[in-house]
């Protein structure tokens, strides 16, 4: 072992991160079409290719697959440079690649064929759950293991992000698939009625903060300093944001539920820690942005910077937007609109897709022997492309959203509905037009990313690194 | 009707709200009370060049978490949340439904119950009655009727004078108060032979091209397989049960000989909800003449 446990294990940190860009655009693919299945109905082909069958599809594609195969990469290469320790767990790290992998193309096969229990974000069947409950657990071993084994006494800001991440979600795995299995494909979930809708928005809405959000801040708690070159700008602050953080999204997922058969105190619960977590929300973003003071003018020229702040920009906003949209009255104008729709990209295109592709780049030269990549101005292309996307996407909803709202309370002076629904999907088309378009625009960012990443890799060395001895062992 | 089987369970509820909340707020007080060192950082370093900064929180932030927690309490003293308390204001979201209902139906009540007064052929003919019916129809029958009321597969056409269970004013707003189950028996054990006989019949009532000597063979077995039970014996259907007529144009599942044949197959099964209890009586009555008028050319 001694032999080894001088380098670091950057092998599965290539694979991730390589999967992370063919993966994304694989998802963002799919979102594309479903966009356009939206405008152009004529292309739900077959049951295989309806958007019913690919809309899940996209959420796993994009969240877990993209998402997942990030968060992997980001903080296998993370944990190991602040532990100043090897990846723990020896063939437990490459099980978590090929399971991972092997989950992935699972959901690819099933989810088209229908197969599916039917959970929003938790649609893949019992012996995909029993499988990825496998591979999260090593995850979380590796993952532990390693801090476990590290060469310093205290344990950096990211990990606990990381950390709290990976625990999270093997509780919200766990408890929102206990399902009775009936066949090899199909089971039942143990909850029914309202509980079930509770179980399910439990895990919904903890999906968001854990997976999708302290995950991605662990990632930006070591790339967004490493890149700026500067300390984290508050310790203190890092503290009490990410108790109140995980502590608080527990208590949200009554909001996706508001004038539901949730009796309505679970309703008020909800709603007021969703307000209580615009603090710890902002709490990370202001750790971000402010880390860059005194750097402001390394934004200028540096594309992956660029993209780092820009993500926590888009954090800030939908994390103002989100307990905005759980206040009742407001939500009662939102809910089963496309606001939501809007609100939910925001995060996923604006926070958690910018962070990851800027920490990728920051990866992919240091993982190939490269000193940068391939080309700094298609990053820059990159970047605009993505923005503008991002923003086209995100307006284009805010509006269709507010206009269905509005269009489905309308009444006339008989107390009729002024508008059928039909009327407000008819009404849609321009703006569900526009988000497609936006669509296209970031999914031609990850095209431009995928080349730039294979030029980069072309005659690159692929050798691992030596661990680095503590900076106390300088002294 | 309380939510909880013991109040054991209300109690604890208030406990962990409330004690979290203020949590929240405790964590926030503490932590604010450390020792900083504004532009040094905390003395530790990973990875060659990751380290803190030992700044304090900033200010207007935690004041906005303070805000977040005041206000939480304020409003679970206010409004449902700690268990069985129901707040101060007693808002509860069926009465708030209620509140908004009561004071709609105070302005639209009369505007309907106007024309509950007044015999259905006479609602049909008022201009601004079926403007209402309209809405009320394009909000509640559109999604199987269609917005032009002439149907789709299994959902019959309102616009062409031929009636299922009758085109009576009295018998459509019996159909929308009450609803209708209409059912097909299947005749699968007649075998396939037979149902190809009785299906050229049937197209053969129609005048639709088919097969001469199966049709007579199909007529025969309309009278001895018990057909004629709903259809009648001139297969012109009965509105009592619902049956249909054979030998007009109207065709609910489709003329062809293999639409017919899983029709007499298969049976089918057809269902139109009872909208009496969820619309009430004036608002039946205003789309019953609604739907009266939809027929007035094809009378």
């Amino acid at each position: 072992m001694s032999g080894t446990q001088t380098t670091y294990n950057d092998k599965v940190v290539r694979q991730f991160a390589v999967m992370t860009v063919i993966w994304g655009i694989v998802g963002m693919l799919v979102g594309v079409i479903i966009a356009a299945q939206l405008v152009w109905p004529e292309l739900n082909i077959g049951p295989w290719l309806h958007f019913g069958r690919l809309r899940p599809l996209h959420t796993n594609a994009v969240i877990f697959a993209f998402g997942g195969c990030a968060l992997f990469a980001t903080s296998y290469w993370c944990v190991q440079r602040t532990s100043h320790a090897r990846l723990w767990g020896g063939p437990l790290v490459p099980f978590t690649f090929w399971g991972w992998q092997i989950i992935i193309v699972l959901a690819a096969i099933t989810l088209p064929l229908g197969i599916t229990s039917g959970k929003e974000y938790a649609e893949l069947e019992w012996p995909i759950d029993l499988l990825i409950t496998a591979v999260w657990v090593s995850y979380a071993l590796v993952f532990f293991g390693t801090i476990a084994v590290r060469k310093v006494s205290h344990i950096y800001v990211a990990n606990w992000f990381f950390g709290a991440f990976i625990i999270a979600v093997a509780l919200l795995h766990i408890v929102n698939s206990m399902e009775m299995p009936v066949s090899l494909t199909k089971s039942y979930s143990m909850y029914s009625g309202v509980q079930d809708a509770m179980i399910q928005w439990w895990y919904g809405h903890n999906a968001v903060g854990f997976f999708l959000t302290a995950g991605f801040l662990g990632m930006m708690y070591y790339f967004v300093p490493k890149q700026a070159g500067r300390p984290v700008y508050s310790y203190r602050l890092s503290v009490v944001h990410f108790w109140a953080l995980i502590f608080t999204y527990m208590w949200a997922g009554p909001h996706h539920l508001h004038y539901t058969a949730l009796p309505d105190w679970t309703q008020s619960v909800g709603m007021v820690f969703s307000l209580i977590l615009l603090a710890p929300s902002w709490g990370g973003m202001i750790n971000g942005i402010m880390t860059l003071s005194g750097a402001w003018h390394k934004l200028r020229d540096d594309p992956i910077l660029k993209f780092l702040i820009t993500s926590l920009s888009f954090y800030g906003m939908s994390t103002f937007e989100g307990p905005m949209m759980s206040i009742k009255t407001v939500n009662a104008l939102s809910h089963y609109t496309d606001w939501t729709v809007g609100h939910v990209h925001s995060g996923a295109l604006g926070w958690v897709a910018m962070v990851s592709i800027g920490s990728i780049y920051y990866l992919l030269p240091r993982l190939f022997g490269k000193s940068e990549m391939y080309s700094t101005s298609l990053v820059t292309a990159h970047f605009w492309i993505a923005t503008i996307g991002t923003v086209l996407y995100i307006a284009s909803m805010w509006i269709a959203g507010v206009m269905q709202g509005l269009m489905w309370r309308a009444v006339n002076t008989d107390g009729t509905l002024a508008y059928s629904f039909v009327e407000s999907v008819k009404g849609s088309y321009p703006f569900w037009a526009i988000r497609w378009l936006g669509g296209v625009l970031f999914l031609t960012g990850m095209l431009i990313m995928a080349y730039n990443m294979f030029k980069t890799m072309a005659g690159g060395k692929t050798q691992d690194m030596p661990v680095v001895a503590p900076a106390g062992h300088h002294a | 009707m309380s939510d909880f089987v013991s109040d054991f369970w209300n109690l604890y509820v208030i406990v962990i709200v409330v004690g979290s909340i203020l949590a929240c707020a405790i964590l926030l007080i503490v932590q604010g009370k450390a020792t900083f060192t504004p532009g040094k950082t905390m003395g530790h370093v990973w990875d060659e060049t990751l380290e803190e900064y030992n700044n304090p929180m900033p200010k207007w932030w935690s004041w906005m978490f303070v805000i977040t927690v005041v206000f939480a309490l304020v409003y679970l003293a206010l409004y449902p949340g700690l268990g069985n308390f129901k707040g101060m204001l007693g808002w509860t979201s069926v009465g708030q439904h209620k509140v908004e209902v009561d004071k709609m139906d105070a302005v639209v009540k009369p505007m309907f119950d106007k024309y509950l007064a007044m015999d259905l052929k006479a609602v049909a003919a008022d201009k601004q009655a079926m403007e209402m019916g309209k809405r009320l129809y394009l909000t509640y029958c559109m999604q199987c009727h269609g917005a032009d009321a002439r149907g789709a597969k299994g959902f019959p056409n309102l616009t062409d004078g031929d009636w299922l269970y009758g085109g009576e004013p009295e018998q459509i707003k019996e159909t929308i108060a009450n609803g209708r189950m209409g059912v097909m028996p299947p005749h699968e054990q007649l075998g396939g032979d037979t149902i190809k006989d009785l299906a050229n019949y049937v197209r053969s009532l129609s005048g639709l091209p088919h097969d001469s000597a199966r049709a007579a063979k199909g007529q025969e077995t309309f009278g001895s397989a018990g057909c004629v039970g709903c259809h009648g014996m001139d297969a012109k259907g009965m509105h009592a049960v619902g049956a249909p007529n054979l030998t007009d144009k109207v065709w609910l599942y489709g003329s062809s000989e293999a639409a017919i044949t899983e029709t007499i197959t298969k049976g089918r099964q057809n269902q139109m909800p009872a909208w009496k209890e969820f619309l009430g009586d004036a608002k039946v009555h205003l789309l019953s003449a609604y739907v009266l008028s939809l027929n007035q050319g094809a009378k």
